[in-house]
């Protein structure tokens, strides 16, 4: 195992989250702000309770997740695009390092920004609504997993992406309409029946539900089927990274 | 002494369908300054992207150090130092930044005196503390060149070094490469420029299409570049050269008209003097003399033509 370059790998990407700290943090937390704003008080007013937990409490999860998930798919499919691009890649590729060590680099950085991230846009929660978390190693554990998967995920993005447009359309086209639709702002069981049908189809559902319920203990499917789901993904990105490096996709002509 | 890199059969043809490289055999010697010398779109970056790990061989072998590159990838690449034809450098990062990221990739613990005596070397050292967006394109090829050096490499490919380089930097770079190859690391450099390789390299390959089209010691090749031919201009026309200037190996061209002559012009005894009274006393007239030397540049340009 080459550690200095896992090191180097990972050092070098946390520079990068440091030099451009205003964009990584300030946005997300102002976004999340601005949904407390919304959300929270323009609609909470209406819906005042959620299960037995205020509307503003409520979201608090699911807008942990929805930066999460964003940040996740950017920072990594960043990490390893732009060294496509510039050319810098050659280094990567010309070391004594293997997949494993360039993934464990750049998927672990990622995540440590999206864990970071996630923490803070929690504290800026606390300062809206009272918070609470009955499970914090649970929490703590829907948080590293998520992080970590979805980084995979933009990792894999990354590889296949061959413009900036491939790049950001992923996390627009399809990670933020599935956090909307995922629950974020409301329990699957206040959609009409059919809906929640077509709602266990989407991924996301599940992180959030078993991260709310680390939560408030509140869940739309059961803590077993929220981790089993998460753990599931992470074996998918897993195995698509596996893939990608042993037939050298877009990486090695 | 067996070769410290060794291609055997080695084929490259890219997605496109464009064979690069057709079956490359090429041994590099321990120690040696090797230059790889082709024109454009021959194949030396392909060849030595492949060597390096950044492209994959459609067939073939390569060994280096007696290891597998594929198999042993990571005791070969910890020897071999590789600095790129294209300037590629993360703008935003500090020199000393980017060249201490690359000795951690390259699997070296922390050694700032190292590092320290790179740039200082590369005259680097003022600048340790610029991002290299900052830099000149020649301060950016020797942070390139810094990058390479940073985790002691036993083996350095220079890919076109000198390319978009002043004179100056060039000679600095040069001494360099002295130095190291004194130091017992053996180099690679590729270019289009016959003098550069003429002054470096201990030995020559040139590659054409995708193949090795000769490698030769450059002695050798000096020794045909020693070469100078007299041409003798004849006042009349002569059907054969004459039996007691036999030993002058003459050659007889233009219908009769034109007596060639082949010599050294680094032995002591060119053979020149006694070739003309010899040919005074055959009766022999001539009306002009010319002398040509054929350049490696000929020899190249001759080689690749055909
Ligand atoms: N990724 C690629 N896909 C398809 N063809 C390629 C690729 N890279 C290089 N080639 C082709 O392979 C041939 C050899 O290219 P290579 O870069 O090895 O040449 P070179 O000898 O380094 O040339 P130069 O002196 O211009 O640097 C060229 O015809 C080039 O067009
Ligand atoms: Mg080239």
């Amino acid at each position: 195992m080459n550690f200095e370059a896992v090191k180097a790998i990972y050092r070098f990407e946390m520079a990068r989250t440091w030099r451009t700290l205003l964009q990584s943090i300030v946005s997300p937390v102002v976004s999340t702000s601005l949904y407390f704003v919304v959300f929270g008080a323009a609609i909470g007013s209406r819906i005042t309770e959620v299960e037995g937990v205020s509307y503003g409490t409520f979201i608090v999860p699911g807008l942990v997740m929805l930066s999460v998930l964003t940040q996740s798919i950017t920072n990594a499919s960043f990490g390893i695009y732009f060294p496509k691009f510039i050319g810098t890649i050659y280094e990567i590729l010309s070391a004594p390092v293997s997949y494993f060590e360039i993934v464990l680099g750049y998927v672990g950085a990622a995540a440590t920004k999206s864990i970071i991230l996630g923490l803070i846009i929690l504290a800026t929660a606390g300062l809206f609504v009272p918070l609470h978390i009955q499970h914090p190693v649970w929490m703590l554990l829907f948080l590293v997993l998520t992080s970590v998967t979805f980084s995979l995920f933009g990792f894999i993005i990354g590889i296949w992406a061959d413009g900036f447009e491939k790049l950001q359309m992923i996390p627009m086209l399809i990670i933020t309409p599935l956090t909307f639709l995922g629950g974020s702002f409301y329990s699957i069981g206040m959609l009409p029946q059919s809906w929640q049908t077509v709602a266990l189809f989407n991924p996301v559902v599940y992180l959030i539900s078993g991260f709310r319920w680390s939560f408030y203990e509140i869940a739309d499917v059961s803590l077993s089927v929220s981790m089993g789901m998460t753990l599931s993904f992470l074996v998918i990105c897993m195995t698509v990274v596996w893939w990608i490096f042993k037939s050298g996709y877009r990486l090695k002509s | 002494m067996s070769p410290i890199i060794s291609v055997s059969g080695l084929s490259k043809t890219y997605a496109s369908g464009f064979t690069a490289l057709k079956s490359i055999n090429l041994g590099i010697k321990p120690g040696e300054i090797f230059a790889l010398l082709g024109p454009n779109g021959a194949g030396k970056t392909t060849l030595i992207n492949i060597i390096c790990g950044i492209a994959n061989a459609s067939s073939g072998e390569v060994l280096v150090d007696g290891h597998d590159i594929r198999r042993d990838y990571r005791t070969t690449r910890s020897l071999i130092g590789l600095v790129p034809q294209e300037l590629h450098t993360d703008a935003f990062e500090t020199v000393w930044a980017t060249v201490s990221f690359s000795r951690g990739l390259f699997g070296k613990p922390k050694n700032p005196a190292h590092i320290e005596k790179v740039l200082k070397d590369l005259s680097l050292w003022d600048k340790k503390d610029s991002k290299i967006v900052t830099l000149s394109g020649g301060m950016k090829r020797r942070v390139m060149i810094a990058k390479a050096l940073s985790h002691e490499p036993q083996i350095l490919f220079l890919d076109e070094p000198t390319a978009g380089v002043d004179v100056e930097l060039r000679k600095a770079m040069w001494d360099v490469v002295r130095t190291l190859r004194a130091s017992g690391v053996t180099i690679i450099l590729t270019t289009h420029y016959i003098e550069e390789a003429e002054e470096m390299a201990d030995r020559v390959g040139v590659i054409n299409r995708g193949e090795i089209i000769l490698v030769e010691e450059k002695a050798a090749l000096m020794q045909k570049l020693g070469q100078k031919r007299l041409k003798l201009h004849l006042q009349g026309k002569i059907d054969a050269v004459p039996t007691p200037l036999a030993a002058y190996n003459l050659e007889l061209a233009g219908d009769g008209t034109e007596l060639i002559y082949t010599y050294d012009t680094r032995s002591e005894h060119t053979g020149i003097t006694s070739l003309l009274s010899d040919l005074r006393a055959a009766g022999i007239r001539f009306s002009d003399l010319d002398t040509t030397q054929s350049s490696l540049e000929e020899i190249f340009v001759s080689l690749v033509r055909a």
